[in-house]
């Protein structure tokens, strides 16, 4: 038995080693391009031989990196901000009232996610033209709160499911207003499934490609992702490479960080102990 | 502290079930009225009327004499303990219980005070700072029944408290249960699908089905004098046995045989409208072996004999299941039963369930003779199921047969 269960760890053991270096080595590359000159940019060795912060320094000398981090931090931020919020009530309004309309609006969301993104780039883009939101921040915020909330609304209407309705009866009978009931003792059960949506949701916005490019002109609201391929290195005829490369690697950071930060938060099991015995 | 009282009230869901059917009751302050009945028969319907976390379609609902129909849960000061405890798991066992009381914005010192005491009563106290995830189902129970003390409400409600637990832990909290009611001298209104707790907490068991109030009385009461067949049958353990029987003259025709009609019986019969087929009810403890039984006591009688099928010693007594050829006893209020099996047990069909002394010598297999107390029997109509034999409540076999 014991035998058994060594060698079902030891399988198991290699088949995540596995997964985790098909998803880590793309990953290490980028960063072992990032330190290397642009000498030896293409030897292809994957350990530098010789180690530089120059494509970090250089990154971040240009305004134009700076801007961008500005705008994608602030852009996701707000948008997840907003999202989550939204999402929230939605979500919370699905999995406990029944009201008319109910479906259609589920099946609304449903649509806009299906919906592909880049049929709407075009008309997005004469629209915020006659708006004078093209090129601003709002013209982002907005389609990424659209694309956004069908993905909050799911997700935590699947998290709001799980939390016993008895509890808001019991906090109802205890005293609590339907606002008290929700804030006490619904949200803080609610929590888990509120920090990874904003995670995904986080995500989503931060990544974007299409709508960043499509929707701005200046470094007034390019994103990161957009502003790295207009990356020209420090003249002309250099090899942007390394560059884009440090880039990218600053570029994930904040996504590391907004993880770690709400991971701590999402307790499994949070519920249990509520029902029964 | 204060009286409920149910006036018409009458519960339509959105989707057109009526769960509840134009209800009359009384509780009166301080009573501790139990809500028995098969499942889906609307007793939690009606407990979250009283609550406040349903509308009430039609009908008031007034207490301490207040109309509260339109009043939100929290203005109608009761407390409630669920089924499934409902306890907020991320706050500990003293976290739970001041819950009530912070949001009634008391005083830190005073609330600090008040979980003192409940947890002592509930010998709690060693429990205060743990997670309900880290306590076991009847220490959960008790948490939820301190977050009801702890603010002395108006009244409990207390939706199937114990159905969580097991037999042991069941039995013991009941007492407990009991114990804390009269203690505190609070309005209760339990809800059950257990009819031992029916029978052994409440000041009064109000007897439901299908929306409508069967029966409310005194466990005694509910026990002897049941109004119909459904209300026989559900409260008893094991329950009444039914026979078909039809009225010839001065005899009742049975299976068992032929039974002489009493002078109670035949004025129960006496009616115009009384029916020829009629369904006999007796209870397990009516029955005695024949042998055992004194000369004076034979008359008031009748002596059969029938093959056993199986006999339970208890030790105190014995019960013994005798085979009885023939049709069974056939009304709707019976196949009501029958489908809910988890609320009474009715014994199967073919077997009589008797209840003899622990003395009495019966064995499996062999053939018993069996004295049955004509005193006890009860008739009821098949039609509607309604008792022939009680007249104005009056207790079944006061007159000798
Ligand atoms: N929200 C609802 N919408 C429609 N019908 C409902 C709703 N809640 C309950 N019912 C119906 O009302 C009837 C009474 O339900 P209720 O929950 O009061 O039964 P109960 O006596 O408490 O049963 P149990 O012993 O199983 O808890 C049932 O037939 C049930 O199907
Ligand atoms: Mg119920």
């Amino acid at each position: 038995m014991a035998v058994e269960t060594t060698s079902a760890k030891v399988k198991w053991g290699l088949l995540d080693a596995l997964v985790v270096v098909f998803a880590l080595i793309p990953v290490l590359w980028i960063v072992s391009l990032s330190f290397k000159t642009a000498a030896t940019l293409t030897d292809g060795n994957f350990i530098p031989r010789e180690w530089t912060w120059d494509n970090y320094k250089l990154i971040f000398q240009t305004d134009q990196f700076v801007r961008a981090l500005v705008n994608s931090i602030g852009i996701a931020l707000i948008s997840t901000v907003i999202a989550v919020v939204l999402g929230t009530m939605a979500a919370y309004a699905i999995s406990r009232l029944d009201f008319p309309g109910k479906k259609a609006l589920v099946g609304v969301s449903l649509l806009i996610a299906m919906f592909p993104q880049v049929s709407l780039v075009s008309p997005l883009f004469n629209i915020e033209r006659n708006l004078g939101i093209f090129d601003t921040w709002l013209g982002l915020i907005l389609p990424y709160i659209t694309f956004a909330l069908p993905l909050a609304i799911y997700t935590l209407s699947a998290f709001f499911k799980q939390i016993p309705w008895d509890l808001e009866k019991a906090a109802k009978m205890d005293g609590a207003t339907q606002g008290e009931a929700f804030r006490k003792v619904i949200a803080p059960l609610a929590a888990p499934g509120v920090f990874t949506t904003a995670i995904l949701v986080f995500i989503f916005c931060w990544n974007d490609f299409l709508f960043a490019i499509s929707l701005t002109s200046t470094e007034q609201s390019r994103t990161v992702p957009v502003a790295l391929s207009f990356f020209t290195g420090a003249s002309q005829f250099e090899d942007p490479t390394g560059a884009i490369s440090a880039a990218a690697v600053v570029i994930t950071i904040p996504i590391i960080l907004f993880v770690l930060f709400f991971q701590r938060r999402i307790v499994a099991g949070l519920t249990s102990g509520a029902v029964k015995g | 502290m204060a009286d409920i009282v149910l006036d018409k009230v009458t519960k339509k869901y959105p989707d057109g079930t009526t769960a509840v059917h134009e209800i009359d009751l009384e509780i009166a302050d301080g009573e501790f009225i139990i809500l028995v009945g098969p499942s889906g028969c609307g007793k939690s319907t009606t407990l979250n009327m009283i609550a406040g976390l349903e509308d009430i379609s039609s009908g008031e609902l007034r207490i301490a004499g207040e109309r509260v129909n339109d009043k939100a849960p929290k203005d109608r000061d009761i407390a409630m303990v669920f089924q499934s405890y409902a306890l907020y798991p991320n706050m500990t066992v003293g976290e739970n219980m001041a819950f009530p009381l912070k949001l009634a914005k008391m005083p830190k010192a005073e609330i600090d005070k008040k979980v003192a005491e409940a947890a002592k009563v509930l010998e709690l106290t060693e429990y205060l700072n743990r997670k309900p995830a880290n306590l076991s189902g009847g220490q959960r129970q008790r948490v939820a029944m301190g977050r009801a003390i702890v603010r002395s409400p108006k009244a409990f409600l207390m939706d199937e408290p114990l159905s969580n637990l097991d037999a042991k832990l069941r039995v013991q909290m009941r007492t407990q249960v009991s114990r804390l009611q009269k203690q505190l001298n609070t309005t209760t209104v339990y809800v059950t699908h257990d009819q031992t707790e029916a029978m052994t907490l409440g000041d009064r068991v109000v007897v439901m089905r299908g929306g409508y109030i069967q029966q409310v009385g005194d466990p005694q009461t509910l026990y002897d004098n049941p109004h119909n067949l459904f209300v026989a049958g559900f409260i008893g353990s094991p329950s009444m046995n039914f026979l078909p029987a039809t009225v010839e003259e001065s005899k009742l025709r049975t299976p068992l045989g032929d039974l002489p009609l009493g002078d109670r019986v035949r004025r129960a019969l006496s009616g115009a409208d009384a029916p020829r087929q009629v369904i006999l009810g007796i209870r397990p403890e009516h029955f005695e072996d024949a042998r055992l039984i004194e000369e004076h006591q034979r008359a008031k009688g009748f002596e059969f004999t029938a093959p056993v099928d199986l006999v339970e010693s208890m030790g105190s007594d014995k019960y013994v299941y005798l085979t009885v050829e023939g049709e069974h006893a056939v009304a709707a209020d019976l196949e009501d039963l029958a489908a809910d099996a988890g609320g009474a047990d009715l014994p199967p069909q073919d077997n009589l369930v008797t209840r003899l002394s622990a003395e009495s010598r019966v064995r499996d297999g062999a053939d018993a003779r069996v004295w049955m107390n004509l005193d006890k029997i009860h008739l009821f109509d098949p039609r509607d199921g309604h008792n022939l034999t009680l007249h104005e409540g009056q207790a079944a076999g006061v007159n000798a047969a």
